[in-house]
């Protein structure tokens, strides 16, 4: 049946809203990024134009590459995303291949304790967190965070990567057995391929609230050399907060990094949201 | 006549063999409905040569269960299970006593910790409230008008709308604090533009404004998840239901009401549900923007923020272990009571859709 063409009037209205909400959900983060390509005076004289030769100037990128340890802090966030979501993902898959392919007493169980994680967070733990790191002298340490965040991680990417693993074959499955591989290398060689996809989708969402974190890291490790972006620059703007160009610069920095990798990732991502992967 | 039982059986059962020696699901109709017992003896005989060895128990099971458990429990059920007993006890004398519900009394009566308690958890309903009221009905109506069909541009408007709620409570709080700023003059000058500049104020500083303003900072940045979510439900409504639906003259805004809105009011379920977790957890943005003291005068004070003072300590004051761990008990208690009444009351009576 062919559909009734909407009229263009409707169309351009949907345009216009979309368009508007677009521009709303853009523009703080344009005004910030041009901004802090331009000198003090022009940042105050005209908020909304683009710099100009004569107005452009790197001296906020001076002032928070010359002051604050962003290199160090960028490495850090780093380090602590990357090995987060490498256990998340490995430890998930493992658990959620146990969950999807035995059956065995308590497995219904098992899944709904693993998946109480999804819905109370755990940063209400958070005083006997602390309590557990200062007992283990694991305060200051990048570990520390890594351990949080793991767990943090663990639920969501158990439940959906158990629903992903259910609809790999079973006839595959078993002929892997026929042909005499191990539970181990059914696991790695037959089915972690398979669900790499789900993986993705699964890194991206441990991802985000890790590097954006700003809890854990003021609590378990506030020193200098295990801050992460986020606190790093949250420390900074507090300190620097009436040198605009040099909070506009840090702002930028802290921006680009999640820009570009949503760039780069996006179509994985909403294709995993809108694909039912967190319903 | 040729075909010997004994490979009859084996060519038939083996696969299944297979699944029951290593545990694997099989589906009810599929597990072998073994009656005879000369058809037992059978498959018996069959694996007997590779059967003794894998009867054991299964080790792998627990091998791969057991790093996510380990970490889990750890880290994470241990500590919520710590810091709920944590909330029972006190300090006295430089002792851990056992104070019963004594630290809950002193949270929700005593002068000093009830006007402080009350007025976080007053303050993070209001939260709430914004959030429902105007995060997602704009994610709503977001997704909608993402579905119209043959949409030009949706996946470029998708991209660009979903973006604030990739960036840190970090950048969006201080973007809005200068945006909101009255030394800079950003907003005064876009109100400016469309004859509205009487109208602006300091928002983020006066205390009857700055926790709307706050909240719809929140809502600015979390906006993409309700879009996405509910724009993923309208994806799964067949073109049946709604070709159905215009035969019968049901077009544009009534079928929104009519056929829409009802089939993906499951998913406004869900997002509500994680608006409610999301918010009554909330600290980072409300720390960004307003500080620790979640100021003017504790008028965006919220629970997390409430929280962090009192366990971690802020300036003068300092923290108190135990009123923390108690304070984290009844978010903890509120997260949990939604979570079930949206499980138990809400879920339940939700018809599931299925095509």
């Amino acid at each position: 049946m062919a559909k009734p063409t909407a009229s263009p009037l409707r169309t351009g209205l949907v345009h216009l809203a979309l368009g508007t909400y677009t521009l709303i959900a853009l523009f703080p983060v344009f005004l910030t990024v041009i901004n802090s390509f331009k000198d003090r005076a022009s940042i105050f004289r005209d908020p909304l134009g683009l710099p100009t030769p004569s107005t452009f100037s790197l001296v906020g990128y001076n002032t928070v590459l010359g002051q604050g340890d962003f290199v160090l802090y960028f490495q850090n966030s780093f380090i602590v995303t990357a090995v987060s979501i490498f256990f998340v993902l490995l430890f998930g898959a493992m658990a959620a291949f146990a969950l999807s392919e035995y059956r065995f007493k308590g497995n219904t169980m098992m899944g709904l304790y693993l998946a109480l994680g999804i819905m109370i967070p755990i940063r209400l733990g958070t005083v006997a967190i602390l309590q557990g790191m200062v007992a283990a002298g694991l305060v200051n340490t990048l570990t520390a965070l890594i351990l949080v965040y793991t767990a943090q991680g663990l639920p969501l990417a158990v439940f959906i990567l158990t629903e992903f693993m259910r609809t790999v074959s079973d006839d595959l499955k078993n002929a892997g057995r026929i042909d005499g591989l191990s539970e181990y290398s059914i696991f790695f060689r037959l089915v972690l391929p398979l669900v790499r996809p789900a993986m993705a989708t699964v890194a991206v969402f441990t991802m985000i609230p890790i590097w954006n974190d700003l809890w854990f890291p003021l609590i378990l490790a506030p020193s200098d050399a295990t801050k992460t972006v986020t606190l790093g620059s949250q420390v900074f703007i507090g300190q620097f907060v009436t040198n605009w160009n040099a909070v506009l610069a840090a702002l930028t920095l802290a921006i680009l990094p999640v820009l570009v990798l949503y760039l780069v990732f996006s179509r994985q991502l909403i294709r995993g949201i809108t694909s039912g992967a967190v319903k | 006549m040729g075909v010997p039982a004994i490979s009859l059986s084996e060519a038939r059962y083996w696969p299944l063999r297979y699944h029951l020696e290593n545990g694997s699901r099989v589906p009810r109709y599929a597990r072998p409905k073994i009656k005879s017992r000369a058809l037992m003896t059978t498959v018996a005989e069959v694996s007997i040569d590779r059967g003794a060895d894998k009867r054991q128990r299964r080790w792998h099971i627990l091998v791969f269960l057991a790093p996510a458990v380990l970490v889990y429990t750890a880290v994470m059920i241990l500590p919520l299970i710590e810091t709920l007993r944590l909330s029972l006890f006190n300090v006295k004398d430089g002792q851990s006593v056992f104070v019963g519900f004594g630290n809950f009394q002193v949270l929700f009566g005593d002068p000093r910790w009830a006007a402080s308690f009350w007025n976080a958890l007053r303050n993070n309903f209001v939260f709430f409230l914004i959030h429902m009221l105007v995060q997602n009905p704009i994610g709503v109506a977001l997704a909608a008008l993402l579905s119209v069909p043959k949409l030009r541009f949706g996946a470029f408007y998708r991209t660009a709308m979903f973006l604030p709620t990739l960036l840190s409570f970090v950048i969006v709080g201080f973007i809005w604090k200068l945006i909101l700023s009255p030394i800079w003059g950003v907003s005064p000058y876009l109100m400016d533009l469309v004859g509205l500049k009487s109208m602006f104020s300091p928002w983020l500083g006066k205390p009857g404004t700055a926790l709307i303003a706050v909240s719809l900072i929140s809502v600015w940045q979390y906006v993409g998840i309700p879009m996405m979510l509910i724009y993923a439900a309208m994806l799964n409504i067949p073109d049946e239901v709604l070709e159905a639906a215009e035969c019968d003259g049901v077009t544009g805004w009534s079928q929104f009401w009519k056929i829409k809105l009802p089939l993906i009011l499951p998913s406004i379920g869900i997002i509500s549900i994680l608006t409610f977790v999301g918010n009554f957890n909330a600290f980072d943005l409300i720390y960004t923007v307003q500080g620790a003291l979640a100021g003017p005068d504790g008028s965006t004070d919220i629970l997390g923020t409430l929280l962090y003072r009192t366990f971690f300590g802020f300036q003068l004051q300092i923290g108190d272990k135990s009123m923390g761990a108690t304070i984290a008990t009844v978010m903890f208690l509120i997260i949990l009571s939604g979570v079930c009444l949206y499980l138990f009351a809400i879920q339940r009576r939700m018809r599931r859709y299925q095509f």
